[in-house]
């Protein structure tokens, strides 16, 4: 036994209790069907990469200013304008950061003090739970369930605030389950958080360009008497194939985003200056691909869905992000045997729900991000394990 | 609506009416009835594979042929163009603006037939005044489709 000794911040981080399937996914990953990646599978719009070609031609490849450069945070606040019609001061509200996982630390850092509860509405981005240990405060679950298509609830946010609650974390659309957040439910939350005027909010909507709903988009930004309280995470990765780039973006107040960038500066200086001239011209030229390849989602999607429901397998329809969450209990198996012996016996790698929150316990997560050919297999192969093992 | 079904059938021409439905969250008779009037207009003209030639023993040379001619009185381009087109080894005609009239695309199988095409049927007509032909070295891409490699996921295994 080492000696070794890790903080206990970081030891209140237990270690994955599917660690055992992830190991195995890793080892069978050549010859399985993978339906288990939360990264797009295009690749980045050349427009994009063209643009960080260029940037190293020309010797970009030094720091940029701490808060990322003018012309993308320029573009990031027309951009969050003509979306959400919300005003972003490019000079002193938009920081750029190393893709949306840093904003969420940052965003967890600056905030929050030993004892704070964060609210975290689950099944949700592993995230979330991380961040909140490792600054420190108290995860405070609450269970979203597919009767209210896995949305948080006015009642369910009511019942969870305390006086020590610091901060709430929403992720729509939502990973794993593909729920969207409509004006209509926000209008609820936002009566609910206008009640309790000590609650921040973070707001992690990368993955808000793929949205099926055709409704108009809808985010706590929206609402001006919150401004303050609401901090928005968006990001390249998601909807531009852009992963690898590591570019994202924090939006806040003025006094909030000078805190966040005070943690920034010391930890992290800048967000690498190529992505950041990839991200600018993908934001530039890119809305074309986006458009293309959310329709391709679009219809992987209604494939997916239709397989789904065909099996017998219950679903809540998806109206955003690349996945979907069915319910697997018919099989009398929890998600994580479920999705070990549909590896070892089909061969397709899909994630236990468990590992989004204990209420996913009894779904798995299904990824519409790989070829259609994929998918078309592996609901075959699925459809098989469940007719063989359903009760 | 037309505008997706094509853009699925141009990305993949072997979809079934049934599995164009499930994507695009379709009733089959809407899709059918679409294809139909679609086929009936003319829009929709055929279904095409995609295939690279250099890959296979088969020989396949193509030439681009810049063809500059006098338009005739009463029907313009149209009639030296059909007199071209009509010819099976013409893949592709098309009216172009600038420095020359016809670009005729010719698929032969070797530059011998390509030569005696260019020599034989093309600058013999009477409102041709002069061709220009190049041949295709190598082909990047064609359709939409590039032809190196295919690329391999490269991805993790899992990315939560």
């Amino acid at each position: 036994m080492s000696n070794f000794q890790l903080s206990k911040r970081v030891q209140s981080i237990p270690p994955s209790a599917i660690r055992r399937f992830f190991d195995l996914a890793n080892e069978m990953k050549d010859e399985v069907l993978s339906l288990s990646i939360g990264e797009p599978d295009f690749v980045t719009p050349w427009v994009a990469t063209d643009a960080g070609i260029c940037a190293l031609e020309h010797g970009v490849t030094h720091y940029s200013p701490n808060m990322g450069y003018m012309a993308l945070r320029q573009a990031i606040s027309d951009y969050l304008h003509k979306r959400y019609g919300v005003y972003f001061s490019p000079k002193t509200q938009v920081l750029c950061t190393v893709g949306g996982s840093e904003g969420i630390d940052m965003v967890m850092r600056g905030l929050l003090d030993p004892g704070d509860e964060v609210i975290i509405p689950e099944p949700c981005f592993v995230a979330y739970r991380a961040c909140t240990l490792l600054s420190g405060g108290t995860p405070i679950s609450i269970d979203c369930s597919p009767e209210n298509g896995f949305k948080l609830t006015a009642e369910a946010l009511e019942a969870a605030i305390t006086s020590k609650t610091k901060l709430l974390v929403v992720g729509y659309p939502n990973n794993p389950t593909g729920a969207v957040m409509f004006r209509e439910d926000w209008d609820q939350i936002a009566a609910v958080l206008r009640r309790h005027p000590h609650v921040y909010v973070l707001t992690d909507e990368l993955y808000t360009e793929l949205d099926y709903s055709g409704k108009p988009v809808s985010s706590l930004i929206q609402y001006p008497d919150l401004a303050e309280r609401v901090l928005y995470i968006g990001g390249f990765s998601k909807a531009y194939a852009m992963t690898g780039w590591r570019i994202g973006y924090v939006c806040a107040g003025e006094e909030a985003i000078a805190g966040v960038n005070r943690i920034h500066q010391y930890t992290i200086m800048s967000a690498p200056s190529v992505g950041q001239m990839a991200a600018l011209d993908a934001m530039l030229h890119a809305g074309e691909q986006v458009e293309m390849m959310r329709d391709a989602y679009n219809s992987r999607r209604n494939v997916v869905c239709s397989a789904l429901q065909k099996m017998g397998l219950p679903i809540y329809v998806p109206q955003g992000a690349f996945y979907v969450f069915p319910n697997i209990t018919v099989c009398g198996m929890d998600s994580n045997t479920f999705c070990e012996r549909f590896l070892q016996e089909e061969k397709v790698a899909i994630i236990p729900g468990s590992a989004f929150g204990a209420c996913g316990e009894g779904y798995a997560r299904i990824s519409y991000a790989a070829a259609m050919e994929t998918i078309e297999e592996a609901m075959v192969r699925l459809a098989r394990f469940v007719a063989r093992h359903a009760k | 609506m037309q505008e997706k079904i094509l853009n699925l059938l141009n990305e993949n021409p072997l979809l079934n009416e049934q599995e164009i439905a499930t994507r695009l969250g379709l009733a089959l008779e809407e899709v059918q009835s679409q294809i139909a009037i679609m086929k009936e207009t003319g829009i929709l003209l055929g279904y095409q594979a995609v295939i690279d030639w250099e890959k296979t023993d088969k020989e396949m040379t193509t030439a681009m042929i810049e063809v500059r001619v006098t338009p005739q009185r009463g029907q313009g381009f149209d009639r030296i163009a059909k007199r071209l087109y009509e010819y099976p080894e013409v893949d592709s005609c098309y009216l172009m603006s600038g420095g020359f009239d016809l670009m005729v695309i010719l698929k032969g199988k070797t530059l011998r037939d390509v030569a005696n095409f260019v020599s034989d049927r093309i600058a013999p007509l009477e409102s041709v005044l002069s061709t220009s032909t190049h041949f295709i070295l190598k082909q990047y891409k064609s359709n939409g489709r590039i032809f190196a490699n295919v690329q391999s996921d490269d991805r993790e295994a899992i990315v939560l």
